[in-house]
């Protein structure tokens, strides 16, 4: 724990300066010499290591790991979590200080544009960020399992194999790279049974494939359980990646852009699909898009990430009804809506902050329209504006006080 | 304003699947099957459709980087489906394109500004001297800065290599543009600023689109006419108001119902459509939509449909909307109704 604590400010602090220093003699702004490369790569070296030696440990005592829900009522708890990429050019801080609950049997949307770190923030709770150069290196992720709960940020590599694809699964973006192409479909249902029972009979695995297949809504599934991920569509295929993601009666399903590679009107068949599974096994989803549109349908609560931070938060009622922080704004009058015509789509100016080189105000206050002089001070903290809704933003600091 | 640029009349365009021993083609893949429409001044053609239902194929066989298996092309008066390549040569300045992914399309290896001016100087639009004003000026417009001139492609983000693309277009000052989802790969902050650039420039220079996309909302809204495809196809098309209020064929209503509406108080009456979209290699007999359709009849697996007017140039090919030709008169009433 105490390691964890010791990193988090550290290296980061060094990174940035040496990254500015370089920038502030050429005044291109991604431009980096390679001797400052060299000692970033140097330094970050040593981060790394301490962190992955930490995370590779082993016969680590539960007890370390152990820890108590805040709420009972959640199923994941994030608190101030801080997820950095430790590259060359600097350390990137994709995950920035990010704290949301999942409560149980509820779908949470995580919205927000490419590069926010929505999805490193999930593959964080998978502990699946890529390592050496992203490690998690401070906060918490309190994960429910009924009896027990456990912080995934500290726990070791070998202890969260238990957790992962049992309590937690996921469903990718891609359907067709995540699924083996020299497997078979069934073969690659039956595998995740025999992850978690090694002596589970052959027929009783593929019964139980069926089963799920025809859960999933999968017409003849007797010839799919035979046929090649190549062999299907792209609609099939996703279904065959929850049917995946199912097999283990997971308490949490987290779907990374689900429907981002499908056509609308297969894209409408998986939402439902997805809807018709949480009623029946009351799992609850964290659900990742850029579109607000699903976020809209499938979400109870929401939560608005930007460059890392999430900026506001509340009920799908709170977001899409009195959306208070100006990126939510603008996100909302960006998208051009079906029957509703503008002769000018809003645009929000400009384009996302360098994750390496974080500005020390408010992320968004260079291309907010209702920037004003407060914004230049530190980050603005979280303001509850009512019981479920609150927001990362000056505008709203007053009112409330 | 209504001067015609393109003309599009039963446009056919077939990939041989397979070949005899003679290499004769024996199966076709009917990638663009029978495609009509007009295209006005100024005016935007929307065309929707699920992937692999032939808006792309359309879009390239239009400009002729396909040939054409039947059919005409009629731009500016000229036929371009059966022109002499040389003569074809000259008329290119006049029709570009905008392609799907911003990564791919520019070359890494070429500076934004000999990328933009590559075919200002293969075309010899500007003399040497002015040509860097020329170039920074088109840049300008495209809102790009003036210093990005000796950059490379890499140090851009999407949004600004869309930018570049659309500059490299405009830079031949065409009078017409095809738009292969040019916003599909974008945020969605940035599709707002690329689609207001594309208006923009539409009403600066009077350049008309044929915009290819697969969301609906942002077809709705820079389009003034869309075309509805369905596996190379058209099987509805009419202005923006009759295809989004009334439309007329169930796989618009059903593809119009899909899209999710950014508002958790609407409850969505999804009509949810069964199954996938079938192969195109070996479409289904009769109208090729009955596979999926709920309201699908007895004539659907026989007969093709034609594609007939209901009225006000709104076309659609379904029997349910006298595509058997036998009460045409009675249907825009009761569509109206």
């Amino acid at each position: 724990m105490n390691i964890l604590k010791k990193n988090a400010s550290h290296p980061s602090e060094k990174k940035t300066e040496a990254a500015s220093k370089g920038t502030k003699k050429k005044d291109a702004s991604h431009y980096i010499s390679a001797k400052e490369s060299r000692a970033i790569a140097r330094s970050n070296q040593k981060e790394v290591r301490a962190l992955e030696k930490f995370r590779k440990r082993k016969n680590v005592p539960e007890t370390e790991y152990l820890t108590q829900m805040r709420d009972k009522n959640n199923i994941v708890e994030f608190e101030d979590l801080h997820t950095y990429f430790f590259t060359d050019l600097g350390v990137s801080k994709a995950v920035n200080g990010v704290s949301f609950d999942v409560p149980k049997g509820k779908v949470v949307g995580i919205v927000g544009e490419s590069g926010c770190g929505k999805s490193v923030t999930s593959m964080s709770l998978m502990q699946l960020v890529q390592a050496p150069q992203g490690q998690i290196v401070s906060g918490s992720i309190r994960f429910d399992l009924g009896d027990k709960a456990y912080d995934i940020a500290k726990m070791p590599r070998s202890a969260m194999s238990e957790i992962r694809g049992k309590q937690v699964a996921m469903i990718f973006q891609e359907p067709m790279t995540a699924l083996n192409p020299v497997f078979t479909v069934g073969y690659q249902i039956d595998e995740v049974f025999f992850l978690r029972n090694k002596d589970m009979p052959k027929e009783e695995a593929k019964k139980r494939t069926i089963e799920l297949l025809n859960l999933v809504g999968i017409a003849m599934p007797e010839r799919v359980y035979r046929s090649y991920p190549h062999e299907l569509s792209g609609g099939m295929r996703q279904r065959i990646v929850i049917a995946i993601a199912l097999a283990c009666d997971p308490k949490l399903i987290i779907a990374d852009e689900p429907t981002t590679a499908l056509d609308v009107t297969i894209q409408a068949q998986i939402l439902e699909l997805l809807r018709e599974i949480r009623e029946r096994l009351d799992s609850s989803i964290m659900l990742i898009t850029h579109d607000l549109g699903v976020i809209a349908q499938m979400a109870d609560y929401v939560v608005v990430m930007y460059a890392g931070r999430v900026v506001e938060k509340g009920t799908a009622h709170d977001i899409f009804k009195h959306p208070l922080h100006p990126y939510t704004i603008g996100l909302q009058k960006s998208k051009p809506v079906v029957n509703h015509e503008v002769d000018r789509l809003y645009s929000i100016e400009g384009s996302v902050p360098n994750p390496i080189n974080m500005p020390s105000f408010c992320y968004f206050r260079d291309r907010c329209s209702r920037a004003s002089e407060k914004c230049a001070g530190e980050y603005p903290a979280m303001i509850q504006v009512s019981e479920t809704h609150s927001v990362a933003c000056y505008l709203y600091g007053e009112e409330d006080k | 304003m209504s001067e015609v640029i393109l003309r599009v009349e039963h446009l056919k365009k077939y990939f041989p699947l397979n070949t005899n021993a003679f290499g004769k083609p024996q199966r076709f893949l009917k990638a663009v099957d029978d495609v009509s429409f007009t295209l006005e001044r100024g005016k935007t053609v929307g065309i929707v459709g699920e992937s692999g239902c032939g808006k792309t194929t359309m879009g390239r066989t239009i400009l002729r980087l396909y040939p054409a298996t039947e059919g005409t092309i009629n731009f500016c008066g000229e036929d371009i489906a059966a022109m002499k390549a040389s003569k074809l040569r000259k008329l290119r300045p006049q029709m570009q394109i905008i392609f799907q992914d911003p990564y791919s399309s520019l070359s890494p290896r070429l500076p934004v500004g000999e990328l933009i001016g590559e075919g200002v100087k293969e075309h010899r639009l500007v003399p040497k001297s002015e040509y860097k004003d020329y170039i920074i000026g088109i840049m300008k417009q495209c809102g790009l800065q003036d210093y990005y001139y000796s950059r490379y492609p890499h140090e851009f983000s999407g949004g600004q290599r869309q930018r570049i693309c659309i500059a490299r277009a405009l830079a031949l000052h065409p009078k017409m543009i095809v738009c292969d989802e040019p916003v599909s790969a974008l945020d969605v902050s940035i599709q707002a600023q690329i689609i207001n650039l594309l208006r923009d420039l539409q009403r600066q220079e009077g350049i008309s689109y044929i915009f290819i996309s697969h969301d609906l909302s942002v077809v709705e809204h820079i389009s003034d006419e869309i075309g509805v495809m369905y596996l190379g196809s058209m099987v509805e098309y009419g202005s923006k108001r009759d295809i989004f209020d009334r439309p007329l064929h169930p796989y618009t209503e059903a593809l119009l119902s899909a899209v999710p509406i950014p508002d958790p108080d609407v409850v969505n009456k999804h009509i949810i459509l069964s199954g996938d979209i079938p192969s195109p290699a070996d479409p289904p007999k009769g109208c090729k939509f009955h596979t999926r359709c709920s309201r699908c009849m007895d004539i659907c697996k026989e007969i093709v449909p034609e594609f007939t007017d209901c009225g006000g140039g709104h076309f659609v090919a379904c029997h349910l909307h006298g595509g058997g030709n036998n009460n045409i008169s009675e249907e825009p009433e009761y569509a109206n109704a």
